[in-house]
Formats: structure tokens, sequence, C-alpha cells
């Protein structure tokens, strides 16, 4: 079904005629009919508008037109706006909220001729790990529907693994992206922060925030990456670095390539066979010719710290914009205040308001000098530690989490385990890296296992060519999920 | 007891920009509710802030204006708090690294300069602006997001007087170098004032006591007022003056307490993770030290060194810049300076406002006005030919010379051709001239009226008065 293919597959089979875009947008919209129900990976779709788009993208092709992705059906996380359609963040707080702008990574999907279709479910305005913190409910792992598919953006990765989209846009500010693709068994990339322009993803932490692609395999992400990437002067963050041609570098070849295995990330909990899958999987890199070496990121301890106290006081600013007065969901009251504290108390879940609350605390006078500012040393000094090893080394491998895939339930009530599944993916963000996630097992009940690699600021193209050669040294990216 | 105010001024004022701080709505005052608006400026999820490059140059410009230091390096920072007309419920401002800081301001004040230190200039956002309703409120955002110039003074005034005349610099200062219009009804300036007051002599600063809502420079001087002799009250009777926020009641001429230093805001600062520093290269400050005029003050003084104007002609040609700047253009390097001071001063402004025409819309050229001095000068024509000329020149645009020709305007001081208007003009009124013989010298003037009205003011009065008594005489 052309609904199961990658990108690459899908653009041939459109080219030589086999299928059309509308077959394709029709397959993955009847996936959607029979699985969703329950892996609630959609918060909403416009059929109708999907097959429009499709019918314009099979007669541009017709015409002789071209695009990266013309005809290709691409689902977004409901953080990122899409004109004319809901955005929601998965919060009731913004209740019936219209984008009316195209935020610009949906304006370069479209230039490339995607189908921009659906809304995929997250934590909370991204505030989590599990997809739980959802209002829409949360989303299920395709490889065992008891277990969560990670988060944020575990929408993005449930309809990629389970052939509900063709590849998904998701949003990554300590691994939101990376660890559910891990969870999913899919291809995660999280760019360089300042890489691809955050204008119209509704922030969560702006420093840390980064669009990247959710795909079936490598050569898809280099692929999404390509039309994304950019700078755009609607975003002051993002960076005038020339956008490489990330395809033309999958040569297959790691000869030489150095890669770091962190001393500090044998931490206490990590699953056993999450760390013989990652073992493997450099052991196979080695064997084709990478050099690997054991490096040291010395404040690797604190990441966990530093990043909540950075990423909650920005998203308490970022999130004071929703109170009723302008848009969304409101409460009446007798004065500003009190309609305020309603819609707010209503519209947002514990998790939103409990971070709203660290992040506050953490700026409020008198605390400032001891949390945040103190935060911001340390993250400098994390920073410090990778661009110092990346002196040594070309990229840093490591599992993208420490255990595969928890159960529903079991850890919405301890949030500081909830945390601890970030513990490798944070650091990325706070040194505004690049990163990704692709499959490099399974456990013994059958989840998904994840092999991270991290490359240094715009490093994408030794980052995807490594992804690409283990990828393509194993056959993990053909194993689909039993869901019938 | 002998006591002395001290006073530091806060004054907010919108840069004149064609668009809005972070996007591209126009700056614009008066147009329909939330018509200038976009997802930026309404704080729409997603949307991030662009700094407007026009906005960052005025802010600079303003720094070399007011004598200030633009530190190669300025940051934004979030300031948090919540309010219907504040869109992201933070504002971006500038805390700690402002784009300008360290300047003074300069005024004439009690017969010397004043002189007042500035703090810091820096850039942030305005709000927009309530509207309350029977039953509901509503809130346009046309003004959410305008840039807005914070201008911070150290405590250097004294006086409620001085106060005033400070702003009074401050608004021609800011209207000179083109960053703002300075309207007040327009809310484009707005003043907190901060006053303390204490005996004579003291080296250490009473509680300062901030008031906020006047609306008018006038009302900033009867706030301050006020408040100085309220606080000198509270001294008095021996009561204890806190550290808080009083909002001043215009029509009550009072202020009220509004907040104590208790209950004030935790803005929770902390720098915008949206937007890059500003780091101005030297390159890009040249630039705008190219765009730096001079103030008034320096201006005054050159016109009355330079041109020899009176102070008060100065002054008229200060106040109205483009005036000002139309006299030095047109009087070069000509013979008259002062004249031509005169003519622009009296007959242009008045035109001007006649006619409500403005400078650039002038139809003669910017030799007119000296040429028709010049004309006056050689004795070509008499001064009120020169009105007739100059009202035909403003209509026509044509060059007096061209006028003078045309219309055959010149003066005439060939006594021959004069000769036979005297004859007549005695002929005509026997009476008049023997009141002259009579010794009645003032009869003189009347004969001589009689000739300039016969010659259609063409004649020259000098001649014509020389000629007539001879004739008379004869």
């Amino acid at each position: 079904m052309p609904n199961s293919l990658t990108i690459h597959r899908l653009i041939e089979r459109l080219n030589s005629g086999d299928v059309t875009s509308r077959q394709a947008t029709e397959a993955c919209l009847n996936r959607i009919q029979s699985i969703d129900r329950e892996l609630n990976a959609f918060i909403g779709f416009d059929s109708e508008e999907a097959l429009t788009q499709a019918d314009v993208a099979d007669k541009t092709r017709a015409n002789g037109g071209e695009g990266a992705l013309l005809g290709v059906p691409i689902a977004i996380k409901d953080a990122i706006a899409v004109k004319d359609h809901p955005l929601n963040c998965a919060s009731k707080i913004l209740g019936d909220f219209v984008s009316p702008y195209d935020a610009t990574v949906i304006r370069k999907l479209r230039n490339a001729g995607a189908i921009v279709f659906g809304r995929v479910n997250m934590d909370e305005f991204a505030m989590g790990s599990s997809t739980e913190n959802s209002s829409h409910g949360p989303s299920r792992n395709p490889w065992n529907i008891k277990h969560i598919p990670g988060g944020s953006s575990g929408g993005s990765a449930v309809a990629v693994a389970a052939d509900e989209c063709v590849a998904s846009l998701g949003s990554d500010t300590g691994g939101s992206i990376r660890q559910p693709a891990a969870l999913c068994g899919c291809v995660g990339l999280k760019p360089t922060y300042g890489r691809v322009s955050r204008y119209g993803l509704v922030a969560f932490a702006s420093s840390l925030d980064q669009i990247g692609p959710l795909t079936k395999d490598v050569r898809d992400s280099a692929t999404m990456l390509q039309v994304i990437a950019g700078v755009d002067d609607r975003d002051s963050t993002s960076v005038s670095e020339a956008v490489p041609d990330y395809s033309s570098n999958l040569t297959g070849d790691v000869k030489g390539l150095r890669i770091g295995l962190p001393r500090e990330y044998q931490v206490d909990g990590l699953d056993s066979e999450v760390k013989d899958s990652v073992n493997s999987a450099v052991e196979c890199l080695a064997e084709r010719g990478a050099e690997i070496i054991e490096i040291s990121l010395p404040h690797t301890e604190y990441a966990i710290a530093t990043y909540y106290i950075i990423a909650t006081a920005e998203a308490s600013a970022n999130l004071a914009r929703f109170e009723g007065v302008r848009y969304g969901a409101r409460v009446n009251g007798s004065d500003p205040q009190e309609m305020n504290s309603k819609t707010r108390g209503i519209g947002f879940g514990e998790e939103v308001k409990r971070r709203i609350i660290l992040g506050t605390y953490v700026l409020s006078s008198g605390y400032y000098d001891a949390y945040y500012l103190r935060a911001q040393k340390v993250r400098t000094l994390i920073r410090e530690d990778y661009l110092k090893a990346f002196e040594e080394v070309d990229l840093i491998a490591s599992p993208t989490t420490p255990t595969p895939a928890f159960k529903i339930g079991e850890k919405v009530d301890d949030p500081l385990q909830m945390y601890l599944s970030d513990i490798f993916t944070i650091s990325c963000n706070l040194a505004g890296l690049c990163g990704i996630s692709i499959p490099c097992g399974f456990s013994k009940h059958g989840l998904p296992i994840g092999l991270q690699l991290q490359g240094r600021p715009f490093g994408e193209p030794d980052l995807l060519r490594c992804a690409h050669t283990y990828e393509q040294a194993t056959d993990w990216r053909n194993k689909k999920p039993k869901l019938d | 007891m002998e006591y002395e105010a001290v006073i530091g001024l806060e004054t907010h004022v919108q840069l004149k920009t064609h668009t809005k701080m972070w996007c591209g709505c126009a700056n614009e005052y008066g147009s329909e509710p939330n018509t200038n608006v976009c997802p930026v400026c309404l704080g729409l999820p997603g949307a991030l802030p662009v700094p407007n490059a026009e906005a960052l140059r005025k802010t600079a410009l303003t720094g070399f204006l007011l004598n200030c230091d633009v530190p190669s390096y300025a940051k934004w920072d979030r300031k948090n708090y919540f309010y219907p007309d504040n869109p992201k419920n933070y504002q971006l401002t500038q805390l700690d690294f402002p784009s300008t800081v360290s300047g003074c301001v300069e005024f004439e004040f009690g017969g010397g300069v004043g002189k007042v230190r500035v703090n810091r200039a820096h850039l942030e956002e305005d709000v927009g602006k309530s509207f309350h309703f029977s039953d509901f409120s509503g809130v346009d955002f046309n003004r959410a997001g305008v840039p807005l110039l914070e201008i911070v003074t150290e405590p250097d005034i004294s006086s409620p007087d001085m106060a005033y005349e400070y702003l009074n610099a401050l608004k021609s200062i800011l209207e000179y170098g083109g960053v703002s219009d300075c309207d007040m009804e327009k809310g484009q300036v707005r003043c907190d004032v901060n006053i303390s007051v204490r005996q004579k002599g003291d080296t250490e600063l009473g509680e300062k006591v901030e008031i906020k809502n006047m609306n008018s420079f006038s009302g900033v001087r009867r706030a301050a007022r006020y408040e100085i002799s309220r606080q000198m009250e509270v001294i008095e009777s021996g009561g204890e003056l806190v550290q808080e926020t009083r909002r001043w009641d215009d029509d009550a001429g009072i202020t009220d307490g509004m907040r104590t230093k208790e209950d004030a805001h935790d803005y929770r600062y902390f720098p915008d993770p949206d937007l890059m520093p500003h780091r101005p290269s030297e390159e890009w400050l040249a630039a705008v030290r190219e765009e730096v005029v001079e103030l008034p003050l320096a201006r005054k003084r050159r016109f009355m060194t330079s041109f020899q104007l009176p102070e008060s002609g100065a002054e008229v040609l200060v106040a109205d810049a483009r005036l000002g700047d139309y006299f030095e253009e047109v009087s070069g390097e000509g013979k008259n300076p002062k004249l031509v001071a005169n003519w622009v001063i009296n007959n242009l402004r008045a035109k001007l406002v006649e006619t409500g025409i403005s400078i650039a819309d002038l139809k003669f050229s910017s030799t007119a006005i000296p040429e028709l001095v010049g004309l006056v000068e050689e004795g070509q024509i008499s001064s009120s030919i020169a009105q007739e000329i100059f009202a035909d020149m403003f209509e026509t645009g044509k060059d007096p010379k061209v006028i003078v020709e045309e219309k055959g305007l010149s003066q005439m001081s060939d006594s021959g051709d004069l000769e036979a208007f005297c004859r007549d003009a005695i002929e005509a009124n026997p009476g008049p001239v023997d009141d002259f013989r009579k010794g009645k010298e003032t009869a003189l003037n009347f004969l001589k009226g009689q000739v300039m009205k016969a010659s259609r003011g063409k004649a020259n009065p000098q001649v014509v008065g020389d000629l007539l008594v001879k004739i008379l005489n004869g």
C-alpha cells in the first residue's frame, strides 16, 4: 500500500504513474480510519481538503511539475500553525482557535508540493515524554498499545510508524522528536538550533525548540530537512548558514569517521537490552571503518536540572499569552485577573501548570540568580563540554532513551521519573546541537530501541551519513508493527 | 526649615517609524480599531518578533542627540505582567543592556543653561489601548508593538519649572532629530515623575514617590508642585513618607496613592530568547552619526552670531525647524541675511499660515526672496511694491525681476518723469500747498502721498519730496 512507502519510494511510484497522490492520500486516510481509534495519533484531519491537495499535486505532476515532496501526505504536530486549521497544542485552552497563517515550515512543505494533512497528537504544549498529557487522550504505541509512544511528538511518531502518513513534522525541546521516534521504531531528526525556522511553532522553550521530521528511513529525513531548512526573516534566531545537499551526502561510507562514546552516559537505570543493542550498533559502525573513541562530558549530570529551570522559565512567559482575551477558550470573571485565573485554571492541564509555576518561581525576584542565572552558566559549561568533545570526534553515539517504551499510566504520578526518560536527549538542545534517533533493535517484548547520534552545530551531513550507513547495514527499518 | 525637591523623569516617546517594532504593520495613529494588526503584534501562538531596523537606527540617533554613549552590545528582556492590553502578557524591553546610556540634555533655564543627565534611553514596545463600555471592555491593538523609547533622567531636576523646561527641550530635540512627532494628544509622549523632598543640605535622598497619569507637560509641573508641598506637609506634621506610586488627578489637582513598595510587581525580567542581542558595528554607528542634526539651542546661538539675528527672530526660526531650514537655504551666502530673515519670519510665515501651503510646495525659487531684498536695497522698488511683488510671486512662482518687468513696477527715480506728477498734485491741491507755504511741514506729506498714489506707488518717495520742495520754493 502506498501509505507504507518511504518518501523516495512513493515519489518513484508517483513519477512512474504506478500510483497517484490521491491514491496515496486515500490509503493514509483509510489506514487512519481502520487503526487510529486504537492508536489515537490524530487529533483532527480534513479528508476532503487533503484529497483536493492531492488532486492538485497529481495535476501538477501530469503537467510536468516537480517538487521534492510533490504529492506526499505529511502529518503535522498540533503545535505548528497551518492556515485555516485548528491549532490546539493538545490543550483545552486554545478552544476553537483557528490559525490565520502558515508556519514557515508549512509554507516550505507546500512549496515542495507536500499534502499537508492532519494534526497529530502530543503532550499538551509539548510538555511531556509520553503523550499522556494530552487533552485529546494518550496516543498508543503501535508495537504494543498498552505502552506509551513517547512524547511529546508521540502522535507524529505513531502516525509514521503505523503508516498513517508517509512522514510527519514534530518539535524537539528536550528530545520530543528523538525519544518517540526511538520508542516507535522510526527515524527522528532534531536539527541544529537555528537550522529550521521556528516561525509558526507554538513556543514551549524558545531557546531549545526546534522543528524536525519523523520519517521511515534516513534518506527521507534528509529529504525533509532539505525542504524545511534555511534562514527565515521571520525568525531572528534562524541562522544564515548555507544549506548543504543532504541526500547526495548519503554515501554509505563511514571510514575514518570518529564516533565518541560518553563515559557519563553509563547511568543507573540504563536497560541492559538497550545497552546491548546500542553497543552492537556501535560495533557495526566500527566494522565499517568508523573510529570509536571514549569521551567525557563532565557536566552531564546537571543537564536535567538545568533543562527544567531554563525550559520552564521560558515557558512561564511563552504561555502567558493564553488567557482568553484575544482568542481561545475564555471563562468570564468579574475583572481581568479573575478571568485570567479561571481561564488558565480550567484550560491548562496539570503538567503545564506544574511547569508554569516552576518557571515563575525560578524567575522570581530573589531566586533568579540562584536558579535561572546559574542554570544559564551551567548550560554554557554543557555546551563547552560538547564543543571540546567535537575537537576529538565527529559524532557522539548513545542510546536515545534509557529504556524501551514504558506502560501507559506507569509514570504519570511520578514526574521526576518521567523527566529522567529524557536524560540522553536533553543536552543536545541545551548545547544547540543536531541529533537523530534511528532504530537499532527490539526488546524481548518486541518494543523498538533507538540509537542516538549527536553532531556538532550544522553537522547534519555527517549525522545523516552515519545514520544512513548503519540503517543500510541492518534491516530494522523493514519491520512493521502488526496492527490488523 | 528649608526643603529642596529632587526630581527625576521617565519619559516614554513613540518613535516615528513606518512600521511597528517587531512586525510589518503600519505605525499609524487614528486607524479603525484593530486594523493595523497581525499575528505578531496580536501575540498569536507561534508568532515571533523581528526587530525593526529603522527603530534601532532612530534609537541610536536619539542617543547621539542626547549626548549618550551607544554601546556595542544591547539586548532584549521580557517584562512579565498580565494585562488585557499586553498581547503576549510580557513586554519586550531592555533591562540591563540598553541601546543608549549616559547622556545629558542642556536647555535655557533661569537665565542660564540647565543641564539634566540622562541615565539611559532604552527601546521597548507600546501596548494596546483599553476602552470601557457600559457592560464590556475592548482593546484596540493598533498601538501594540509601536516602538517606544523610555528616556530616564538622573535625579538632577530641582523644581517643577525645571522639569517643565526639560520636557520642552527634550520634545524639541526629538522633533528636531526627526525621531518622534511628540504629539501629546496622540499619546506619543507620556511621562512619569519621581519626586522626593529633603532638608536643604542633606546628601541622602528621601523616600521616592513615583507619580503617573499626567497627560501634558503643564500637568507634570502641576503634579510636581502639588506633590512637593504634600511631602513637605507630611514631614512638617511629623509624618513619615513611604516609597510608593501615586496617581495624578488632574481635575482635582491632587495625587492619590496607588500602591506601595510592598505590593509592587515582580516583573520576573529575563533575556528574551526570541531575539538576538543588537551589536551595532562601527560602520553602522558612523552612518547613524551622519544623521545627527544640530540641536535647537546650538542652532539658536548660531543664528544669532552668524546672521546677527535678534533673539526673538532666532527663536522663531528654531521653533519652526522647517522654516529655519528654509531660511538657511535661501540666505546662503547672501549679503543681507537679517533682511531675508525678516521676510521669512514675517511675510512668508504669515502667507503659509493663511494659505495652508507647506514650504515644500512653494512655487517660487529659493533665490526669489534674496532677489526681492536686493531690489529694495538697490532702490529699484519701494518696500510697499515689494509687498505686492511678494504676493504675486507666492501666487505664480515668478521671479521678482520678471514681475517688476511685466507690471512695470520699477521705481521712478527720474526727476523728469516725476515732475509732471508733482506739478499735477500741486495744481489739484491748492489748500495744502497754501498750508505748506505758511510753514506747515506736514502738508508736504499729503502732497507726497498724492504723487505716490498717482504713480501707483512706483515713485521714489525721497526724490518726490525733494522735487516738491524744489517746485514749491521755486
